[in-house]
């Protein structure tokens, strides 16, 4: 099969990003997983992926050679994140504060500043049975992930079978990153104001990017409407509706899939796959 | 000696601004004579980084001593690199906190005040 790629976001955390993204992927069979919620990956818990492959993802930092240096200043000036300190005798480079944006590195007259790499993160490879396994990880207090999804994206770009996305919350640069170049964005929400409020904030955000999009609605029954009357007015298909059950609630907690504890879940998937599939084509 | 204190206002009776990287002035004061000088705090806009920002503002000025009451950990490692002491500031206006620098009652800080204030 073609690459076709769908990416799972929400903008609120909760809905069921991670349980959408991973009964696609397994219902997709023969497809490649992408877990790109870097600051908190758990798609592995229900995948349970063997990890082939593990790589750090690192940034370009700048680093002061003395011998060079004069002090002139130039790269404190060009340094919007104040990541650089002119002191009487020496720069101070703060790594934590630096952005890799390489204005320094532009700016020095005397080729002072040497490109020093920082460690933020991994992506590791693996396989769950039939589905291909991808995740980033970001080392905790760094400042982005986004490099990391850079990485992941040109890992992806020219796999030959069905990639699923699994994205982080929100709507700002991660979530950008994820979604870019997709053919199709599945939307999980859950019926609730919250839900709606932040369902909302992403469709605005796909709809600015040029994605087609559907909706999926997660832990659904009572206040359906809501979503649905939302969904109406902005030309969305609902494309499936997850149940809210207690059995899959402890099949969750306990890291397994739906798919294979309940047969109900097991058809909504299937017909969610054809679906998408469907919407893709048009 | 010269001075250097976070304050609200452009003179020596102004109040000492809490905040040291987004303080809205610093006032540079000669401490023999007095005399002063006011700098427009430019770090307040900073998005991060402002308190390294303004200590460097301070070191180009050849600010030798800081008062202030609340120092970031960028800026202490700033301060601490350039030996510029950073005594705690008490409530009150510029002019009272030079007098009590003057007779050593104010207290020296060594370690940050607070984990730095990181947004995104």
């Amino acid at each position: 099969m073609r690459r076709v790629k769908i990416s799972v976001l929400s903008g609120k955390g909760g809905t069921g990003k991670t349980t959408v993204s991973v009964n696609l992927a397994k219902t997709f069979n023969n497809s490649l997983y992408v877990d790109c919620d870097v600051e908190e990956p758990n798609g592995y818990l229900f995948l349970n992926p063997q990890i082939e492959d593990e790589k750090t993802v690192e940034v370009i930092i700048p680093e002061i050679n003395s011998d060079k240096c004069t002090l002139c200043g130039e790269c404190v000036k060009a340094c919007r994140f104040g990541a650089l300190t002119k002191l009487i005798k020496k720069i101070l480079v703060f790594d934590h504060l630096c952005h890799s944006c390489g204005a320094c590195f532009e700016m020095c007259p005397y080729d002072a500043i040497v490109e020093k790499y920082k460690p933020i993160g991994t992506i590791r490879k693996g396989k769950a049975q039939s589905v291909d396994f991808i995740d980033g990880k970001l080392n905790y207090g760094e400042a982005t992930g986004v490099p990391i999804l850079k990485e992941i994206n040109k890992l992806i770009e020219n796999v030959d079978k069905p990639v699923i996305v699994d994205s982080p919350p929100g709507t700002s640069c991660p979530v950008i990153h994820s979604i870019e170049g997709s053919d199709l964005c599945i939307l999980v929400t859950e019926p609730t104001p919250y839900g709606l409020h932040d369902f909302d904030l992403a469709v605005q955000l796909v709809k600015q990017m040029g994605i087609p999009m559907a909706a999926v609605i997660n832990k659904a029954g009572e206040g359906d409407n809501i979503i649905e009357e939302y969904c109406e007015k902005e030309g969305i298909k609902v494309l499936a509706k997850i149940p809210f059950k207690k059995e899959f609630a402890e099949a969750y907690s306990k890291g397994k899939l739906l798919i294979e504890v309940n047969e109900e879940v097991k058809g909504i998937f299937e017909k969610l796959t054809t679906d998408a599939l469907e919407l893709i084509k048009k | 000696m010269k001075i250097a204190i976070s304050s609200e206002g452009k003179t020596l009776e102004a109040k000492v601004d809490s905040r040291f990287g987004r303080a809205q002035y610093f006032i540079i004061v000669d401490s023999e004579t007095m005399d002063y000088k006011v700098i427009d705090n430019a770090a307040v806009a900073q998005s991060s980084g402002a308190g390294t920002k303004a200590a460097q503002t301070l070191i180009d000025e050849g600010v030798q001593v800081l008062i202030s009451s609340s120092v970031g950990p960028n800026a202490m490692e700033v301060f601490k690199a350039a030996e510029i002491p950073v005594y705690k500031a008490i409530e009150g206006d510029v002019k009272t906190n030079i007098e009590l620098f003057k007779n050593g009652s104010l207290e020296k800080i060594t370690e940050a005040t607070n984990q730095g204030h990181h947004h995104h």
